[in-house]
């Protein structure tokens, strides 16, 4: 708890708030003729990082940007992962409660199962991603004697359908598995709101014409198959709004 | 140590939209209710604000709302020769948590199910003769007409806009001519079309069907429920399903029962407090209340005169189960009754891709649509086509969200540049045809106690054992090609049909439409609650929610779920309290 949020609870319990006295998370009772429950500056703000937030070492992050690259090519259609820095995305995604598996059911025993039954790999995405990187640098060590970062485009395409077409296994974790996971976690960093990291200046949404989080499209629902060209607005404005 | 508590009237189990039903019935009939709820409190300012409700990744893929699999999740297998694995995080479906429950992040597309499938087994055997031997399909002991009070009012109390097809037995122009008689319109008119759903009810219309408004509980204008709470008109932002809104125009619990619910003395909730079992008198004869545990991991033992199960589908069964009330179904004899008779959903679609028209899918809202029930229940002949039920076909235009909505055509690659191009092509100028299919319980699809996975708290997980019938591939298959049809005569560049084959995968996400395992019936044998969802086993236990349907209709469930926990709660109020024991003698 921080100091502004114990003040508050300090005053609130001065006040006799016992029911929102309680702190976010522990049980309460509420109700009793008391009304809604409601303090000042509590609401959920979303969890995003900073720049701080790291998990790759700078050789992996170098891979995993280079594999983003090749998934969404920048290329003369437009930007792709590496205009939209799609590679901090997932480094940030990592280091917090997702790349942790925080918020998955993570018992065993493990079992590979059906493809039906979904995930099923003993690590958290973090680890997951850790591990398979160390392989296909292997892999790409014993096949090409170069890095993955080293290979040529159409030799990195190559490796990645290998891996996408299970072609290409690894040991100690499935290569199908992790780049399932990549490719799903790259298309999250290239078209999450910016305040995650990627997506920067709104790129992605610019490039396929999603004018992003306006709230109100009332003057728009008769648009009778006409384009509507509305800039793109993020959870915290555009730069128009917020920079000088 | 379990710590005893004073006793209240009545304790619900759970407070989404059937909690909230109950407590308000119970509480404006004089009685004493508590609340217990898993998950947070959750209300519009803090929750939900418009400043950070529209957050794609954090709603839906991080699951900032719903159940965390850390918790309690389930395991899956398709069939009972499989060993049941976990679902380590959710994807099929998306059980919800916290105040509100999942009725914060539906779409909020309100259908009432047709007066013939609540009488599923004997309106079919009539018309068709015997249903296939394993076939478990029922009846639900409580007809349409007796339910149809309770549709106009929970209609009434979500604001449902919409256009009647049948008032009172006379057919209206514009609705859906389908439906069984209602005694009053929708309280508010449809919402705004767009341009999709103007080419998806011109071409239904040039095949002879007949297209009405999906009845929405996304406001078409300002609205006061019967409660005095106010609803604002939907701004069409595109982010309804998994997420809540901001802007009080979706009907939720919060915005149109709760905040009433807290102003009353005789109301309260306690949340982060997750009810572990149900608790029976020394005789067994009656539930004597229910012990839960609360975030410090105290436990207490909370009595009450009557017990509502409110949870989900799933975790009503699972509290059944566990608690060890009511014989648990197996599927070797077919003899028991919890955890019998799991159904889900069976979706196909056929996306239509434009080249000049933009469809601007953004402007959306969760239950903006046009939608026909010709091929809905029994409002076609079956003969000879092998299979019972059907499903409602639609256009809606509920997002373009970009994580989750970027259509590509055939033979485009999943990534490079190619996908790439091929998003931005379409991303503005697609609209999808969807066949929202029944699904017809079997003996082998059911939901049990897992031998081997334990949640957060050491119990067992529920497993489920599940996978598409004949009946659902039947109705699938000769439902798809109509909508394919109708997307064909939309005017778009081209079609492409995404059929329903394979087994059930537990990973792409359907629809958060489970239902069954504490069905209702006339017949304890067969059922675990009777029609006015009151237990077989102890008179004080009711059930709510979509667990009881006996088999899934072809519409979303929410509509049917208020009418029966309006239902149940009115033979609580003027029967049971009257005169406390079993309302149906076996």
């Amino acid at each position: 708890m921080d100091l502004l949020t114990r003040r508050h609870v300090m005053r609130l319990m001065l006040l006799g708030g016992t029911a929102l006295a309680a702190p976010h998370g522990f049980a309460a009772e509420l109700g009793r003729g008391d009304g809604l429950p409601w303090a000042p500056s509590k609401g959920e703000n979303p969890y995003y990082g900073t720049r701080d937030d790291r998990f790759f070492t700078p050789e992996e992050r170098e891979i995993v940007a280079a594999i983003c690259a090749r998934l969404i090519p920048s290329d003369d259609d437009g930007p792709g992962a590496t205009e939209a820095d799609v590679v901090t995305f997932i480094d940030r995604q990592m280091a917090g409660f997702y790349g942790r598996g925080q918020h998955w059911y993570m018992k065993g025993p493990y079992s590979q199962g059906t493809a039906t039954q979904g995930y099923q790999s003993e690590h958290p995405p973090a680890i997951l991603y850790r591990l398979a990187l160390a392989e296909l640098e292997t892999y790409c060590a014993s096949q090409h004697e170069a890095r993955f970062v080293d290979l040529s485009e159409e030799q990195q395409d190559t490796v990645l359908t290998g891996l996408d077409e299970e072609e290409i296994e690894f040991e100690g974790v499935s290569a199908k598995v992790f780049f399932d996971l990549l490719l799903k976690n790259a298309i999250e960093g290239f078209f999450a709101d910016p305040i995650y990291g990627g997506n920067r200046d709104m790129i992605a949404w610019r490039y396929i014409g999603f004018p992003g989080t306006r709230y109100d499209y009332r003057d728009f629902v008769d648009h009778r198959g006409k384009a509507i060209p509305l800039e793109p607005v993020s959870l915290i404005g555009r730069p128009g709004w917020s920079r000088p | 140590m379990t710590k005893q508590l004073p006793g209240v009237d009545i304790v619900l189990v759970g407070f989404g939209w059937t909690g909230a039903i109950y407590a308000e019935k119970l509480t404006a009939a004089g009685l004493n209710v508590l609340a217990l709820e898993r998950g947070p409190w959750r209300d519009t300012p803090n929750d939900f604000a418009t400043t950070f409700a529209q957050d794609e990744l954090r709603y839906y893929w991080r699951h900032g709302m719903f159940q965390e699999a850390s918790q309690a999740t389930l395991t899956f297998r398709n069939n009972s020769s499989q060993t049941a694995l976990p679902m380590r995080h959710w994807g099929s479906f998306l059980p919800g948590n916290g105040v509100g429950g999942s009725g914060v992040h539906w779409n909020g597309q309100t259908y009432r199910f047709l007066p013939s499938d609540f009488l599923a087994r004997t309106h079919n055997e009539e018309r068709y003769g015997p249903l296939p031997e394993h076939v478990t399909v029922q009846d639900y002991g409580v007809t349409y007409d007796e339910l149809e009070p309770h549709f106009d009012y929970f209609e009434k109390i979500c604001g449902i806009c919409g256009q009647a097809g049948n008032l009172n037995g006379e057919t209206v122009e514009g609705g859906n001519p389908f439906e069984g008689p209602r005694s009053d319109n929708y309280p508010n008119p449809p919402m705004q079309m767009t341009f999709s759903q103007d080419r998806f009810a011109a071409a239904a219309r040039e095949l002879g069907l007949s297209p009405f408004p999906v009845p929405s509980a996304n406001m078409s204008r300002a609205y006061v429920n019967p409660l005095g709470l106010q609803l604002a008109p939907c701004t069409y932002c595109g982010f309804c399903e998994k997420h809540g809104c901001g802007n009080y125009s979706k009907s939720s619990p919060q915005t149109t029962i709760i905040h009433v619910l807290m102003q009353r003395p005789n109301f309260a909730l306690r949340t982060n407090s997750e009810v572990l079992s149900i608790e029976k008198a020394p005789d067994g004869s009656m539930a004597s209340g229910v012990t839960y545990i609360d975030a410090n991991g105290d436990s207490f033992f909370q009595p009450a005169e009557v017990v509502v199960l409110c949870a989900y589908p799933l975790e009503n069964t699972r509290l059944l189960l566990l608690s060890q009330i009511g014989e648990p179904y197996d599927p070797q004899s077919g003899e028991g009754v919890v955890g019998k008779n799991y159904c889900y959903q069976v979706m196909s679609s056929a996306t239509v891709f434009y080249d000049e028209e933009f469809t601007n899918g953004f402007v959306g809202a969760g239950a903006l649509g046009m939608v026909i029930d010709d091929y809905n229940g029994d409002n076609f002949d079956h003969s000879g086509l092998g299979f019972i039920g059907g499903g409602y076909i639609a256009c809606h235009t509920t997002n373009a969200r970009p994580i989750e909505s970027h259509p590509v055509p055939d033979n485009v690659p999943s990534w490079g540049s190619r996908w790439k191009k091929a998003v931005r092509e379409n991303f503005l100028k697609t609209t999808s045809v969807g066949v929202h299919g029944a699904s017809m319980a079997h003996r082998s699809n059911y939901l049990d106690l897992d031998p081997t996975y334990t949640d957060a708290h050491g119990r067992p997980l529920l497993r489920m054992t599940y996978d598409f019938t004949l009946n659902d591939r039947r109705l699938t298959q000769h439902l798809t090609p109509v909508a394919e049809q109708i997307a064909n005569g939309m005017g778009g560049r081209e079609v492409k049909v995404n059929i329903r084959r394979g087994s059930y995968d537990s990973v792409p996400y359907q629809t958060t439409h489970n239902t069954g395992g504490t069905i209702m019936g006339a017949d304890p044998k067969s059922s675990v609650v009777n029609r006015y969802c009151q237990s077989w086993d102890l008179p004080n236990l009711f059930v709510a929610g979509a667990g009881l349907f006996p088999q899934n209709a072809g519409y979303n469930p929410t509509g049917t779920v208020g009418a029966l926990a309006y239902w149940s709660v009115d033979a609580i109020i003027n029967q049971y309290l009257r005169q406390p024991g079993p309302l149906v003698q076996p």
